[in-house]
């Protein structure tokens, strides 16, 4: 009873909800649209006579062509060759920051999950802190250390400075799925005389698993979305250029590719996303499981 | 040596249990000092010298408060700090109501709630930079639809480029950054909101209780510890955000879109003045630093007063 909406409020509902999906998905229909016209048309506008006042089906006129084609996702392989390289890097940064990330938080999430010990809040908080610096305002000192390791111009360049922004959001995500393990099943495990090494390994991790997932996804979102800033200060090897770098180069020559760029860029980011999509389930029950206080 | 080993060995159970979590909080807590907190310090350091492209190889003098005295002293700081400040609270209060909005109505009882879900994440999944691609041509003035739809409707007279004056870059900032936000938070409040028991829904619904009522009486206290992190985190990022503003705008038209990262980007990476960018740098930390003061300051009063558990648990 309680869940069922009267018509004019479930024709509301629906209303916002077509609003809200609007402006979420609005761009990419017109990366969509503009991807699929010829560049003759999408620079073409045609004049209006004097005193004439554009109508809808001029509105029209300006984005559809009879000549609307799928030959800008063809040229786009020549004009850059090098694009499959580039959607591959930024799905290979991604993971690799997602790995190299869970690696240094897992242990010190359940540190923080389970145990009381001196300097446990100063430290939660530090780490909190530093969570508040954008790597914007590290650049200068970041790019001295990646030149003085010779990591400039390598996958380096961008895993390293990546790794330590997601750190902080990684402990304070997992350690609240951590909390909810109950004790009770370590101290079995430490009554059947196992070392605590073994029991965070043989009896926490699967047990983790859920809230590992989640927390490995946001990880990896928020690597795999800020590929940007790191990749045009500290790389300019255009063979470990990540995505939304390596689709500069569509603006480089003498007319801008829009239509071949905008291909590109749909395809690009075509993997992760259909990969997400399909998750999207596991991923809402997931945080309503841990993430969120109870 | 073996008494100096001695000293450190753990002694009592609650010793062991320190010395067993730092061993686990070490590599995280070596690798933070690493590459945030050492070279925070370094630009500290350097934002007290005249370093610059010219200086790099044969070494820089310090200067004392100059860098400060020129960056403070500017005409445009104050500026620049204000409308930092302005396009925060602006953004992340969008975001917030959006936020609320886009989840109370995922939350709702209707058909293909599942698709209409995953159809809201695109924003928050991709490459933000790419994201930022398809709103510069959205925007043109020429040939993107917005222009093309504000004169069909008659809101503008002939082409207008939204990124081409200084409050409309603005404000289109402001819009490209809330639809890159808005997603993460809906989907965390949608989480939270389906953490909240439903037998207080039913028996509020058994004593009549309205929907506006539930939601104002029951969701929004169930879910205020979500929104208050919610909101500081977003809060830090729209603050920190520059791949947005540099693609769309590169800060401009006329600095109108120049926000302190921004500023401190430009200074020193494009104009190549080291000391002086970390001179911003620092500034840009003390300022947020400030800022989250205060805030958790005031949580902490708020949550007192009404019972709100602490903000990171």
């Amino acid at each position: 009873m309680m869940d069922k909406y009267s018509l004019p409020r479930k024709i509301a509902i629906y209303f916002c909800i077509a609003l809200f999906l609007t402006f979420m998905l609005l761009p990419f229909v017109e990366m969509f649209i503009a991807s699929l016209r010829p560049l003759t048309h999408l620079f073409h506008r045609p004049e209006l006579e004097v005193g004439e006042t554009m109508d809808f089906m001029d509105f029209i006129s300006r984005f559809w062509s009879d000549k609307m084609s799928f030959q800008a996702y063809r040229d786009m392989w020549v004009t850059v060759p090098q694009l499959p390289r580039y959607i591959f890097n930024s799905v290979f940064l991604a993971t690799a920051v997602t790995i190299m990330s869970l690696i240094f938080v897992i242990p010190a999430a359940y540190a923080y999950a389970r145990f009381s010990f001196r300097g446990k809040s100063v430290s939660l908080t530090l780490f909190l802190a530093v969570n508040m610096f954008s790597g914007a305002v590290l650049l200068i000192p970041l790019y001295k250390l990646l030149r003085m390791y010779g990591m400039l111009n390598t996958y380096w360049a961008m895993i390293i400075p990546g790794v330590a922004f997601l750190i902080p959001t990684g402990i304070w995500l997992l350690k609240s799925f951590l909390e909810k393990i109950p004790y009770e099943l370590e101290e079995a495990s430490f009554v059947d005389g196992a070392s605590r090494l073994y029991t965070l390994r043989r009896v926490i991790l699967p047990l983790a698993v859920p809230g590992l997932v989640v927390v490995g996804v946001a990880i990896f979102i928020g690597a795999y979305a800020q590929q940007f800033l790191f990749a045009i200060t500290f790389n300019q090897d255009r063979d470990y250029m990540p995505l939304p770098q390596g689709i500069f180069e569509f603006i480089g020559y003498q007319d801008v590719l829009w239509n071949e760029m905008m291909a590109a860029s749909l395809v690009g980011i075509l993997p992760v996303l259909l990969i997400f999509l399909f998750l999207q389930k596991h991923l809402i029950a997931g945080l309503t499981q841990g993430a969120v206080k109870e | 040596m073996n008494q100096f080993i001695q000293m450190f060995k753990p002694k009592t159970k609650a010793q062991t249990t320190t010395l067993f979590a730092w061993a686990l909080i070490a590599p995280a807590a070596i690798y933070m000092f690493l590459i945030v907190v050492w070279p925070l310090v370094e630009t500290f350091r350097l934002s007290f010298t005249n370093s610059n492209i010219g200086t790099l190889m044969e070494g820089h003098d310090y200067i004392g408060w100059a860098n400060y005295e020129k960056a403070l002293g500017g005409r445009k700081f104050p500026a620049i700090v204000s409308r930092t400040f302005y396009w925060m609270f602006l953004s992340v209060g969008l975001k917030m109501i959006l936020g609320l909005i886009g989840a109370t109505l995922l939350a709702s009882n209707i058909r293909a709630r599942g698709v209409i879900r995953a159809l809201v994440m695109p924003p928050w999944i991709i490459p933000i930079a790419i994201g930022c691609f398809g709103w510069l041509w959205l925007y043109n003035g020429h040939f993107g639809l917005l222009s093309n739809f504000t004169e069909m409707i008659g809101i503008t007279d002939g082409p207008f480029s939204f990124l081409g004056y200084k409050q409309s870059a603005f404000y289109s900032a402001v819009v490209t950054d809330v639809w890159i936000g808005t997603p993460m938070v809906t989907l965390f409040f949608l989480a939270a909101m389906q953490g909240v028991p439903r037998d207080l829904y039913e028996a509020a619904y058994v004593d009549g209780a309205s929907r506006w009522y539930r939601f104002r009486r029951i969701t929004m206290p169930q879910i205020m510890p979500t929104v208050i992190t919610m909101a500081l985190l977003s809060a830090i990022w729209t603050f920190n955000s520059f791949e947005i503003i540099w693609i769309l705008t590169e800060g401009g038209p006329r600095g109108a879109t120049t926000t302190l990262i921004i500023d401190t980007f430009k200074t020193a990476i494009f104009s190549y003045k080291f000391g002086a960018g970390a001179t911003r740098a620092v500034l840009v930390v003390l300022i947020l630093g400030v800022f989250s003061i205060i805030y958790l300051t005031v949580l902490g009063r708020v949550s007192k007063k009404f019972g709100y558990a602490g903000v990171t648990k």
